[in-house]
């Protein structure tokens, strides 16, 4: 008798898992970025629209392959067509891939919440120098939460080619991270749905407590207006549909096997139509919700720096032209500027290029994503907040979740698949096939805590996923629509869950999500092909700011190897299973 | 006479001491930015104060024991409130060389700033860098502590999960094999009729079968 699959406890777990596994750290720190550069709100308009027309159809397609088949990405594409399991390997491919490198950013995240429980925070002041007199030079020119970000974290070299040793701080917070996430799937879908009512939800509750603080915060309100007024003519720009499809596509985790993985343990009967909506809704609401957050602490900074600004160019004048202390304020600052250049102008001119013109829009029109959102302008405005630490402990402890999250789905997408198979089994229990996992990957990601790691880590974020994504999950539509047949798959979905297929989903499916899909990927091609050399940002420690370099010629194979590991799979398995065939017809002709 | 000698005295302090002259430094002090409201005025008492802080500081460089108040110089006080100063020697001909004042008032820097309720950034001695205090450093990092505490949580865990998954797949294994033992022991027991083993009553949940009822039940009472 064969042994029945686990299942979630109920459907609220499956639920919690999607969410958690969707809303992670881009919804955090990717999505803010785009909607500043996008025109604010005017961006919620191509946000939406794709939402509609390209993330609900094919997040319910996934569901729905995975709730029917019964089984990981590998075993559900074999099943529709066995030439097309390749599309399964493939994702496999890319999941590990992911894994190997996203948990990094949990060791990053282990790491800044450890150092949150100091007084006063490592990042907030600089190091002092050899002699005592002054601050470490590399800090006194960047900032210091960039010093601790770059020196103490990373401890980064100064270019790829030199790859330095590792650092053993950072190396022991990836094997926590690595620990953490093997307890969490340890036993499967059992630990598993229990873990994920805790990632699912403790990081709506850091948001809502940041919202609150964020809004009270002096000078949220500055960055907040500017960021949401919305600017129509970011409309008629191509770039801001392309990246509102492209955040839609990535936010939700398509393409990765994780989501067939989750629904593969759902009773058949279970309305997936429903919890595909609902899954992307709470997904988009997330990220606008996050920006509102980001904006209140931006508008906060922004104000903040401003302030500063205008404060050291008074301290300048005072103390150039012995005015008494206290009597340049933020206001009558223009008017004393303008009578002090008239009445000693050679004084002044000297003094002039020393004196910084302060815009608040100069400081809100800084936009950074990625890391360096989160670890660099956050912590900066963390140290300025009261009760920094309690702050800084409940940020961090928010970007663990949200890792952890996606995490959880990106190991039950490698894991499915090996535990559906029957040869490693039945030589394995599912305790060991994960600790292997887990070890080979945190092994390997030893690598990004070299010097050099960092710059390891943007290859992998930029390139290990994103075309690979785009073309499996172009293949997984048209393999279910046309090859499985889109009248079959709805004769199925309809004995399973007992509901018909609404004609939105088949125009979607058939037509309108492959063509999108085809779309993006000739624009992704297109710019690589159009930007020649691939660039990286590195960090020059001398000038104490970033600076751009070309990738070495093995990085670049690097990139090559690991966009074609993914993709070439598919035509890969499919030649390997049609040789296979022909062998075995070879063999069974003299019989018949 | 008298005015004639004061006159020398004046000429003699104004050429010691001047805004950029050989062993000078200039002060300046920022009493709004650092009290606020309770910012005390800048008068010629507090300027006594400092005379003497400095005339302090210089009695604790050896071979300079004996300087007085009168020996410190003010001068060029502006409305900032900044100032030069200078150090005499007792013949109050020659300034004492830069070094040693630096060397001095470094020494005795925070008992200058407390008399002013100042701070190093508020009492500025331009030229004269200020030793900063280095941030307290724990003999264990406090991170390590926090890393060790959530480590050794989790091994635990890890352990306990992996031990009980051992202990419940070696029950389920035991199950089977028990089931297949109490099987056993009733073929032994089962009595054969025709070749058709009979299930004895007291090994199965026996139920009762109506149709075969008690010999007296079978006829009505009377």
């Amino acid at each position: 008798m064969e042994k029945a699959r686990p299942l979630w406890a109920n459907p609220l777990q499956f639920v919690f898992a999607c969410i958690s596994y969707a809303v992670g750290l881009g919804n955090v720190w990717r999505f803010p970025y785009l909607c500043q550069m996008y025109g604010g709100g005017s961006f919620l308009v191509p946000y939406i629209i794709m939402l509609i027309v390209e993330g609900m159809p094919l997040l319910y397609l996934e569901l729905a392959v995975g709730q029917r088949m019964r089984q990981g990405s590998i075993g559900a594409f074999r099943t529709i067509s066995p030439y097309l399991s390749g599309v399964g390997v493939a994702s496999v491919v890319v999941s590990f891939f992911l894994s190997m490198y996203y948990n990094v950013i949990n060791a990053w995240a282990f790491w800044y919440l450890f150092h949150s429980f100091q007084d006063p925070l490592p990042w907030s002041v600089c190091p002092l120098n050899g002699n005592r007199t002054g601050y470490d030079e590399e800090c006194e020119k960047a900032s210091s939460t960039q010093y601790f970000w770059y020196r103490k974290t990373l401890n980064i070299s100064p270019s790829i080619q030199e790859n330095g040793s590792v650092q053993w701080e950072l190396a022991l917070c990836l094997l926590l991270a690595w620990l953490v996430v093997y307890l969490c799937i340890l036993r499967g879908t059992e630990s598993t749905g229990k873990v994920v009512y805790f990632t699912a939800s403790l990081p709506y509750c850091v948001l809502i407590i940041y919202l609150v603080r964020g809004l009270t915060l002096h000078g949220a309100t500055n960055g907040l207006m500017y960021m949401f007024t919305p600017k129509m003519e970011q409309l008629a720009n191509p770039k801001a549909w392309i990246n509102g499809a492209t955040q839609i596509f990535f936010s939700l985790g398509l393409g990765f096997g994780s989501l067939i993985a989750f629904a593969s343990y759902n009773e058949p009967s279970s309305n997936c139509q429903k919890h595909a909506i609902i899954v992307s809704l709470i997904n988009s609401s997330t990220s606008i919700f996050a920006s509102i957050v980001t904006f209140s602490i931006y508008g906060f900074k922004a104000t903040f720096n401003y302030e500063n600004c205008l404060r050291k160019v008074s301290l300048l004048l005072t103390n150039t032209f012995d005015l008494e202390d206290g009597f340049l304020t933020a206001s009558n600052l223009e008017q004393v500027k303008g009578y002090l250049a008239s009445a000693y102008p050679s004084k002044y001119s000297e003094l002039f290029p020393h004196i910084r013109n302060c815009s608040l829009e100069s400081e809100l029109d800084t936009a950074v994503q990625g890391t360096g959102l989160a670890f660099i302008v956050y912590t900066e405005a963390i140290k300025n907040m009261e009760v920094s630490q309690l702050w800084s402990v409940l940020y961090f402890f928010m970007l663990l979740m949200l890792g952890i999250g996606s995490m959880l789905g990106n190991t039950a997408a490698i894991l499915t698949p090996l535990t559906d198979s029957k040869i490693i089994s039945s030589y394995l229990p599912k305790e060991a096939i994960s600790g292997l996992v887990c070890l080979v990957s945190c092994a390997i990601g030893m690598v990004f805590t070299t010097e050099a790691g960092n710059y390891w880590f943007d290859i992998f974020n930029d390139y290990a996923a994103t075309l690979s994504l785009l073309l499996i999950v172009l293949v997984e539509t048209i393999a279910v629509c046309y090859v499985y047949g889109l009248r079959r798959f709805e004769s199925d979905l309809k004995a399973m869950t007992g509901r018909a297929l609404s004609w939105y989903w088949k125009v979607m499916w058939a037509g309108v999500s492959p063509l999108l899909i085809v779309s993006l990927l000739i624009f992704y091609l297109s710019d690589y092909i159009l930007t020649g050399t691939l660039k990286y940002q590195a960090w020059e420690a001398s000038q104490g700011q970033l600076v751009t370099k070309d990738y070495p010629a093995y990085a670049l194979a690097a990139i090559g190897l690991l966009v074609a590991a993914s993709t070439m799979c598919i035509p890969l398995v499919a030649l390997g299973t049609f040789v296979l065939h022909r062998l075995k017809r070879g063999d069974a002709a003299p019989v018949a | 006479m008298l005015r004639l000698l004061f006159f020398l005295v004046t000429a003699i302090h104004a050429e010691l001491c001047q805004p950029g002259a050989e062993n000078a430094f200039k002060v300046r002090l920022s009493i709004r930015t650092a009290l606020g409201d309770k910012a005390y005025a800048w008068d010629t008492n507090e300027e006594y104060l400092f005379k003497a802080m400095v005339a302090f500081s210089m009695r604790k460089v050896p071979n300079r024991e004996a300087t007085e108040i009168s020996h410190v110089l003010l001068c060029n006080v502006t409305q900032r409130v900044s100032f030069w100063f200078v150090v005499t020697d007792s013949s109050k001909n020659h300034t004492l060389p830069a070094v040693e004042v630096q060397s001095a008032i470094r020494m005795n820097r925070n008992r200058i700033n407390n008399a002013f309720s100042l701070n190093d950034q508020t009492l500025e001695f331009l030229k004269i860098p200020s030793t900063l205090a280095p941030p307290t450093d724990p003999s264990v990092p406090i991170w390590i502590i926090i890393f060790g505490v959530i480590f050794c949580i989790v091994i635990v865990a890890i352990t306990l999960l992996i031990l009980s998954g051992i202990r419940q797949r070696r029950r389920k294994n035991k199950e089977p094999s028990e089931v297949d033992d109490a099987e056993d022991k009733c073929e032994n027991m089962i009595t054969i009729e025709n070749g058709i083993p009979c299930d004895p009553l007291d090994t199965k949940g026996g139920h009762i079968n109506d149709a075969f009822m008690t010999e007296d039940e079978r006829l009505t009472p009377l």
